[in-house]
């Protein structure tokens, strides 16, 4: 599926973040430590799959025709995804869960309130819901990030160990690309890279009150927003849209 | 962070002017931890305005045995309750 107009190709990259981050928090269903964990982290899941639902049904607004919200998600390979690599990656240990989605939430936070001044109206209104679940999952992550880090010596050393391999993913949240440049330029799009200093401040700040060093890894690892993905986001939609591939159109 | 979850009760108000209701029960770390997960495990489909946790073992409680001398001298004294009164008509929570 090859998407042309900037608009909807910038729409559904950020459905795209949504949908896999979604999922791989969903992974976590009836498996988390406890169940009040397992509940509020499926929440935190269901949130960012109604916001990719969201993203993708205006895309398909944009595109018109048959093309629906369910095409973005069930009918497109892996090339066609466009996410940040960070929302693939497997969900790991719940320190990793959670230390990637603290990262992730000091981006989305400052992102969502950014996106709530696009020049695009249903951009901005994507952007207006999204941004009080932004403000919830960032105190909710930051909270076990102090939890995690300043809690046992096992406790410590996953959550260390987690932002160690995280740390050169990072850097893809900022990145830009010619359709960002142009975008940003009609007041569309946000401007990520402008977004870099509050998000390290937040990072830095929660960091060393949990005891925890910031990763001197240099050097990010991108490709996501060219459809240039890690071998797990194949399985990951393998799982994910076997219905649709087994049974094209089902419904229930 | 500690080895044990403490168990905790909650209480939720489900509009201004009623009062907090228990509604139910949950493990967390600290209370800090156990009003967020209230918050994710009982106002899912928007019941509350207003929570309450608190440790269950800071609740004094009651003895089962103790029913026979706590409450029953009271059932011959039908001058202290209300049930003669009638409810003004509008007034539905009192």
């Amino acid at each position: 599926m090859k998407l042309h107009d900037p608009l909807t190709r910038y729409v559904v990259r950020l459905g795209d973040d949504a949908l896999i981050m979604g999922h791989r928090l969903s992974e976590w269903m009836s498996r988390a430590p406890f169940l009040e964990e397992d509940i509020a982290l499926s929440n935190v899941a269901l949130d960012f799959v109604g916001r990719a639902r969201l993203f993708y049904q205006y895309a398909a607004d944009l595109m018109g025709g048959e093309v629906t919200e369910n095409t973005f998600a069930y009918q497109r390979d892996v090339r066609d995804f466009t996410n940040l690599l960070l929302c693939e990656l497997p969900r790991g240990d719940f320190a990793f869960t959670l230390c990637r989605q603290f990262l992730y939430d000091a981006y989305s936070l400052p992102f969502t309130q950014a996106l709530c001044k696009s020049a695009d109206s249903q951009l901005a209104a994507i952007a207006a819901k999204a941004e009080k679940e932004s403000r919830y999952h960032l105190r909710r992550s930051r909270d076990w990030m102090l939890r995690l880090g300043d809690g046992t010596a096992e406790s410590h050393e996953r959550c260390q160990n987690a932002l160690d391999q995280l740390w050169i993913y990072t850097d893809e949240m900022f990145e830009c690309d010619a359709l960002l440049d142009g975008l940003i330029a009609t007041g569309v799009a946000v401007n990520t890279a402008s977004l870099r200093s509050e998000w390290l401040a937040t990072v830095t700040e929660t960091l060393h009150a949990a005891t925890l060093v910031i990763p001197e890894a240099q050097g990010g690892v991108t490709g996501g927003r060219e459809g240039i993905h890690t071998d797990d986001l194949g399985f990951l939609l393998a799982e994910m849209q076997f219905m649709q591939r087994a049974y094209p159109g089902l419904q229930w | 962070m500690s080895d044990q979850l403490q168990l905790y009760e909650v209480f939720i108000r489900s509009s201004r002017g009623l009062d907090h209701k228990h509604v139910g029960s949950l493990h967390a770390d600290d209370a800090h931890q156990a009003l967020e997960y209230a918050r994710d495990v009982y106002t899912r489909r928007g019941e509350g305005i207003s929570i309450w946790v608190v440790a269950s073992r800071d609740i004094t409680a009651s003895q089962e045995s103790d029913c026979d001398s706590f409450y029953d001298p009271l059932d011959d004294k039908p001058y202290r309750h209300a049930a003669m009164y009638e409810l003004p008509e509008g007034i539905d929570s009192l």
